[in-house]
């Protein structure tokens, strides 16, 4: 069970440089909008799931499928994934809300921007060519519950919740993600797939173990090997270089 | 600086490596002082641990001077003198409110590789694989020491380093075994393992009380120095260990049993030892439980059997009936350090107990390779060994 042990960054960065050369300009921009959500909302709560729902989910998504490249595109994707963070409510609420912070625990994310009531971020590769999209949010219940979906032409359409609940008997705060994505068939779609690698259920319960830490604690967790907060992958344990 | 590493099974090195820095606003970094040879490094350094990596820093027993601070950190100073816990805890989550260092939930970061090991990821540790957080250890001249302002305890009185070192996991390893035990007077512990953890394990179970602890290996050297912790001694070469114990309870079985031993424990059946030993080696079984099995089945009707020798995976042909139809408890864990070293250092403090009658062998960090083969091999009677880098 052991020494076979290969770290998944090296898997990941492999499969990412491999993409990154093969799709070219498909990845340059992917846009999830659903602007009616933002009429009802607002521009900040909008946003705000949209981005936390996409951060933890396009990657993903697409890394779902290159477990199984040869799966039928129409399949679709489901995520699930659920922390309890020992933080009132409204505090972990308002943190998602935050949303040009959470590249601080979604370690595959570059950078989130917000304007004109559409929240625009960019992740990156190990190759370095950037992935960038637009996305907005459908639903907004303080403290409770924020929804989102995509429409028009998103390369991978997508919709996702995240639902906020006290967690019993003053143990915190309840937060579970439910992504889904519909990945599109041919060329691109297998791109994307290959690009987000594997294990994307993994990636969001990683994030979402991230974002407990920068609740309890105030920020990510580091073993040495991890020389940018964003560069989280597996650490060896060596000291930094 | 220098540091031990761990180069692959069997093979550890005392190489040059980068110095340590702060990476986290709560992370302290120590210069050590001393540092130890723990039997948990012995598993890593049989290679029966998953996911470590060629050049690992090893050692998660380490004490020193704290040179740098996080911005995080305000309870340690440059110049203080400190005791560094292994387990790795942030003191904030769920876990640590309960006292559960050892299982904090925020400070590995590769939780999510414990996790299909484990079901759940432990909390992180110095030195001990990937899966564990990838820390580098403190068998070195440096270490960083994340949540510096909830682990380590200042040493500001003039103890020497060899009364206070063992703080960091094996004194408290051993005392939280015999806590398990819940010792009730006339209570007979029996202790499987006379290995540094044992003995503590035996000293332990009598400052709380025990009427009689008996204490079961194989190496003479070592039941001597269970001895002059208080044990009555087994051989289990020489004896059928349940046959004396039960001579020695009349009929009852002890009250409570600690396993001190773990994964690679040894047997003086020849063709069991072959069985669990073939199986391990070929990754059928990760552990070779006979100590636990006998513990297990000797323990009295309704007694507690606490684990603290370290298990890493799967075992075969546990007798599960026994626990289940005679009502026995079983408890486990490993220490939750943080809570025990306030307590256990006024007991040094007070001369309830002088760690130190462990140590057997003292060298500088350089010659770690010999001591990792010393103490694995139990030659010159070596039962715990402390490095000075």
């Amino acid at each position: 069970m052991t020494g076979e042990h290969q770290p998944a960054s090296e898997r990941l960065s492999r499969a990412l440089s491999g993409a990154m050369e093969r799709m070219g300009p498909a990845l340059e921009r992917v846009r999830l909008a659903a602007p009616s959500a933002v009429r009802r909302f607002g521009p900040p709560a909008a946003v705000a799931g949209a981005v936390a729902a996409t951060g933890a989910g396009v990657y993903a998504a697409a890394r779902a499928c290159g477990r199984r490249p040869e799966a039928a595109p129409d399949e679709g994707l489901d995520l699930h994934a659920a922390v309890t963070v020992r933080r009132p409510r409204d505090q972990v609420y308002r943190f998602w809300h935050r949303f040009e912070r959470l590249p601080t625990f979604m370690t595959h994310v570059e950078s989130v921007t917000t304007g004109d009531g559409v929240t625009h971020w960019t992740a990156r590769g190990p190759a370095g060519r950037a992935v960038e999209w637009d996305a907005e949010i459908v639903e907004d219940l303080r403290d409770e519950v924020i929804s989102w979906r995509s429409t028009g032409t998103a390369l991978v359409p997508n919709s996702g919740t995240v639902r906020f609940c006290e967690a019993p008997g003053g143990r915190g705060t309840e937060v579970r993600v439910h992504l889904r994505y519909d990945p599109p068939g041919g060329r691109a779609g297998l791109a994307v797939a290959r690009l987000l690698g594997e294990h994307p259920e993994q990636q969001v319960r990683d994030d979402l173990r991230r974002f407990k830490q920068v609740m309890e604690i105030g920020e990510v967790v580091r073993s040495e090997g991890t020389r940018a907060p964003r560069l989280l992958r597996r650490r060896p344990a060596r000291p930094v270089r | 600086m220098k540091a031990n590493c761990w180069m692959g099974r069997g093979n550890v090195e005392v190489r040059e490596v980068p110095d340590p820095r702060i990476l986290n606003g709560h992370d302290a970094v120590v210069r050590v002082t001393s540092t130890a040879i723990c039997g948990s490094d012995l598993h890593l350094y049989d290679g029966f641990i998953p996911t470590m990596k060629k050049g690992d820093i090893l050692g998660h027993e380490f004490m020193g001077e704290v040179v740098e601070v996080g911005p995080s950190v305000r309870n340690l100073h440059v110049g203080d003198r400190v005791v560094v816990p292994f387990p790795i805890a942030c003191g904030r989550c769920a876990a640590c409110g309960l006292g559960l260092y050892s299982v904090c939930e925020n400070s590995n970061p590769n939780a999510g590789l414990a996790e299909k090991f484990l079901g759940h990821s432990p909390a992180g540790a110095f030195g001990h694989s990937h899966m564990l957080g990838g820390y580098p250890g403190g068998q070195a001249e440096y270490a960083r020491v994340p949540f510096a302002d909830v682990g380590p305890i200042k040493i500001e009185d003039g103890l020497a380093d060899e009364q206070v070192l063992f703080l960091s996991d094996i004194l408290p390893a051993g005392w939280m075994g015999a806590e398990m035990c819940d010792i009730k007077p006339g209570d007979v512990i029996a202790v499987w393992g006379a290995g540094p953890v044992g003995q503590f394990a035996v000293a332990g179970a009598y400052l709380m009380g025990a009427e009689q602890v008996v204490c079961i290996d194989r190496f003479a050297y070592r039941l001597r120095i269970a001895e002059r912790a208080g044990a009555t001694t087994l051989d289990y070469e020489e004896v059928d260990v349940r046959d004396a114990l039960l001579d020695l309870t009349a009929g009852r079985g002890p009250d409570a049993c600690i396993d001190a031993v773990g994964m690679e424990a040894h047997y003086a059946n020849p063709a069991l030892y072959a069985y669990d030993r073939t199986k391990q080696a070929t990754r059928l079984e990760t552990d070779r439980p006979y100590a636990l099995r006998e513990a297990v089945m000797t323990c009295r009707n309704g007694g507690i059997v606490a684990v603290i020798g370290l298990y890493a995976g799967f075992l075969d042909k546990f007798p599960m009936g026994a626990v289940m139809n005679r009502s026995l408890t079983l408890k486990a864990g490993q220490c939750h350090v943080q809570r025990y070293l306030k307590p256990l250092l006024t007991r040094i403090r007070e001369g309830d107990i002088d760690p130190s009658f462990v140590i057997t062998h003292r060298l500088p960090l350089d010659e770690a390779p010999r001591g990792y083969q010393l103490f694995r091999d139990k030659q010159d009677e070596c039962n715990k060994v402390v490095l000075t880098p």
